[in-house]
């Protein structure tokens, strides 16, 4: 049975120590992959970014878009942890990571996740700061490069 | 059932969930947004430009076709920007 961690928390967190137990139990492993997305501070105009999410949503389409990730790869485990709340320039907002016998599998899964949640996942940012750029917009780029996964 | 309204939809109708009682001619997403719409400017401004505005029955992504008969909850929300 592969390794499934799956969080939604207003906690920072530290993204090589959350990896650590993916790597616990498993001799078989060759490859880990791990993405952390962090908040930029968009030229020293951005105070925080606080991101709005639908919970219980939040958490069931993660699970769907990991349940999609094993059905397509190989995997022994998947990781994703998703802040909400108020985040600063220079803290982690996302964490994906994927560990499997091989690179290939690995990359492409952490890559599918990352596309996938950003496009399914019910989460919003809004930016605070000089900039108060206010709900952010969904990216048209976003959808391609989920689009792309077929 | 209960609607929820996420992000800048939540702002606009100034409610972030409430118990709702379409009538029983409300049968599709499509329907239940025309509704809405017709319950006050807050609701008309959220929905102004309906495309924009994505849909969860019971917590899964719907179309707006989608039949409501049946459903608990339903949520209305931007494009999702997470990640």
């Amino acid at each position: 049975m592969p390794l499934t961690i799956l969080r939604v928390q207003k906690e920072p967190f530290d993204s090589a120590a959350e990896t650590a137990p993916l790597l616990a139990d498993c001799g078989d492993i060759g490859a880990l992959v791990s993405f952390t997305g962090l908040c930029r501070d968009e030229g020293g105009t951005l105070a925080a970014l606080e991101i709005e999410h639908y919970p219980g949503m939040a958490e069931e389409e993660i699970g769907r878009v990991i349940a999609e990730a094993y059905a397509r790869w190989p995997l022994e485990a998947i990781l994703v942890i998703h802040r909400c709340g108020l985040i600063h320039p220079g803290e982690p907002i996302v964490l994906v990571a994927t560990a499997g016998r091989h690179r290939s599998e690995a990359f492409a899964a952490a890559e599918f996740l990352m596309d996938y949640l950003k496009t399914r996942a019910p989460f919003w940012k809004k930016q605070h700061g000089d900039a108060a750029g206010g709900w952010v917009a969904a990216k048209a780029e976003d959808d391609a490069a989920a689009s792309k996964w077929g | 059932m209960k609607a929820l309204y996420f992000a800048w939809v939540r702002e606009r109708v100034g409610l972030g969930e409430e118990e709702i009682a379409p009538p029983r001619e409300v049968k599709s997403v499509a329907d239940l947004v025309i509704w809405l719409k017709s319950r006050g400017d807050n609701y008309a401004a959220a929905f102004a430009n309906e495309k924009t505005v994505r849909v969860a029955l019971d917590r899964s992504h719907a179309k707006p076709g989608a039949l409501i008969a049946g459903a608990n909850e339903i949520a209305f929300f931007p494009p999702m920007t997470g990640g």
